[in-house]
């Protein structure tokens, strides 16, 4: 990679494109799996699953960075429905995306990049402004959120 | 992945944005599962259609789409016979978001009969080695095993771009290596009818989402190996399985026999049937036709409905074609105080949810009706599930064995 230990942005990632379009916006990481269908409101976009690591947090407008998804095929469809209710994420992240996400975000034009060259937990933090290009298969974090910048690219 | 010049246009949005959706969908699950083209197909079979299962975000997400079909294309089951849903006490609200569902599916110039089993009817006959994009697992299950045709289980939104498309990415089970047994399942006693339900409820669980390779004692029918294959495609994620010396293609093909083997005892099937005797309450509802019933096992209901008359709600699920094909043994069945409902089934429609114990003669209707209509389900053979409806003896019967 070749990355140098040095606090200087942009940085890029190469990734695979799920899902085309580009968006811009604030980092929520998830370090579980998400189903849309009963995890997530659809109307307020708020995670709604006991125990999940985002359990009250809205993922309305975020960058949405999640493992990969699980539950029912519906999720794809609740995707959708988030979109049209202005509460689905402004672009997602994955580890490794599976079909049900996959095509909630082509069907919802969320712009979806996963399989980075760099682990996503590693690189990203909460709060961090980060593009997402799903025409070209890249991420680029434009700018860290403040305070959490220390051995950032370790 | 390898696009011709055309589908290259098509996912640049030149043919519009359904197709570039559409296209999209199936590139990605493509590129997911390794696929190294799109390939054509013969005929498109669609999930997604009850307002159960999908809600408003599946009906808002049809009700956007444009275009028409390439290939003949059906639905899978909807939350209630379309023609006659207050029979069975569907609510209106429910009716009219399920009517707006078919409606849009039928705009898109998919045919809006809403069965699980295709293959029974006009126009979607399949042949050996046809490549199709079905979506409902147990017609899936029989496309691949009984048919010898080729699909993988679609999800809604994929079956239905490749339909519009008329091609499908080529992985999975559209591939030779993937077809191949990958467990092999002993039974050393012979089997009949309900048997086999049970027979694929409990060897779903054993073999996951792995091909299995039955070798039996007796010859099962079109409509045991429908019943194994539902059962199997629902305890498990089981698409594609052969039978040896029976199912076309371990016929053609030379497979090895896997290096895993199991045998099924058959205290593991009695232990289905004893679900009637150890359920906490007597049944209220007695259900047949999962997956929706052929020709045959409609004869066999009149038959063993004629002249009696049923004491608790008795439904028998089919398509709507076959219904009408052979009007006399509907006429039968529903003299006795049966049902005879269409495009619907005991597991997807709502109608199901008001009872708290739901007596099958399928294995996929004894996986599923719990969690998705919560209520307790028992399991016996047809002739068991009439005895329980007309106050027979079933309960010291036990099963058809």
């Amino acid at each position: 990679m070749g990355l140098q230990r040095r606090k200087v942005v942009p940085i890029k990632l190469k990734g695979r494109i799920i899902s085309r379009g580009c968006a811009k916006g604030e980092v929520l990481l998830s370090r579980d799996p998400i189903s849309f269908l009963g995890s997530v409101d659809p109307k307020t976009g708020v995670v709604i699953e006991e125990n999940h690591i985002l359990k009250g947090k809205s993922i309305q407008g975020k960058v949405l960075v999640f493992p990969h998804g699980k539950g029912s095929t519906v999720g794809s469809y609740v995707m959708y429905q988030l979109k049209k209710n202005g509460t689905a994420p402004i672009a997602i992240i994955n580890l490794e995306t599976e079909p049900i996400v996959a095509v909630g975000a082509i069907i919802s034009e969320i712009p979806l990049v996963d399989k980075l060259e760099r682990d996503p937990y590693e690189v990203l933090n909460n709060g961090d402004l980060v593009l997402v290009n799903g025409n070209k298969g890249y991420i680029e974090l434009i700018k860290p959120e403040t305070g959490k910048t220390e051995n950032r690219y370790d | 992945m390898y696009l011709t010049k055309e589908e290259e246009q098509i996912l640049n949005g030149e043919a519009g944005e359904t197709l570039r959706q559409a296209i999209g969908i199936l590139v990605t699950l493509g590129d997911i599962y390794g696929a190294d083209r799109l390939i054509p197909i013969k005929s498109a079979q669609i999930a997604g259609v009850s307002y159960k299962t999908i809600g408003d975000a599946g009906l808002e997400w049809i009700s956007d789409l444009q275009g028409r079909v390439k290939v003949p294309a059906i639905l899978n089951p909807a939350g209630m016979d379309l023609e006659d849903w207050e029979r069975l006490r569907i609510s209106p609200d429910f009716a009219e978001k399920q009517k707006l569902i078919v409606q849009a599916y039928e705009k898109l110039g998919i045919r809006c009969e809403c069965t699980c089993t295709p293959y029974a009817l006009e126009g979607f006959d399949v042949g050996y080695g046809d490549h199709l994009a079905w979506s409902e697992s147990s017609a899936v299950s029989y496309a691949n095993s009984v048919l010898g045709a080729r699909t993988n289980r679609e999800g809604g939104p994929s079956a239905l771009s490749a339909a519009l498309l008329g091609k499908t990415a080529n992985y999975g089970f559209h591939l030779d290596e993937n077809r191949v047994p990958e467990i092999s399942i002993d039974v050393e006693y012979p089997l009949e009818r309900s048997d086999y339900g049970a027979l694929g409820y409990v060897a779903g669980k054993l073999a996951g989402k792995r091909v299995p390779v039955f070798h039996l004692r007796s010859t099962p029918d079109a409509d045991e190996l429908k019943a194994l294959g539902a059962a199997m495609a629902a305890s498990g994620a089981v698409a594609l399985y052969h039978v040896e010396g029976i199912t076309p293609e371990i016929r053609k093909r030379n497979f090895e026999d896997p290096a895993e083997k199991v045998a099924i005892e058959k205290k593991e099937l009695d232990e289905i049937y004893e679900s009637l005797r150890t359920a906490r309450k007597e049944p209220e509802l007695i259900t047949i036709g999962c997956p929706h019933c052929t020709a045959a096992e409609l004869e066999t209901a009149a038959k063993l409905l004629k002249g009696k008359t049923v004491s608790k709600e008795f439904w028998i699920f089919t398509s709507r074609e076959l219904a009408k094909r052979y009007p006399a043994y509907i006429r039968t069945i529903e003299e006795s105080g049966a049902k005879v409902v269409c495009d619907t089934c005991m597991v997807v429609s709502p109608a199901t949810n008001r009872f708290s114990c739901v007596m099958v003669n399928s294995g996929k209707a004894l996986a599923y009706v719990p969690g998705m209509c919560g209520a307790e389900a028992v399991y016996g053979s047809m002739e068991a599930c009439v005895e329980e409806a007309v106050g027979g003896t079933a309960k010291k019967e036990g099963g058809s064995h």
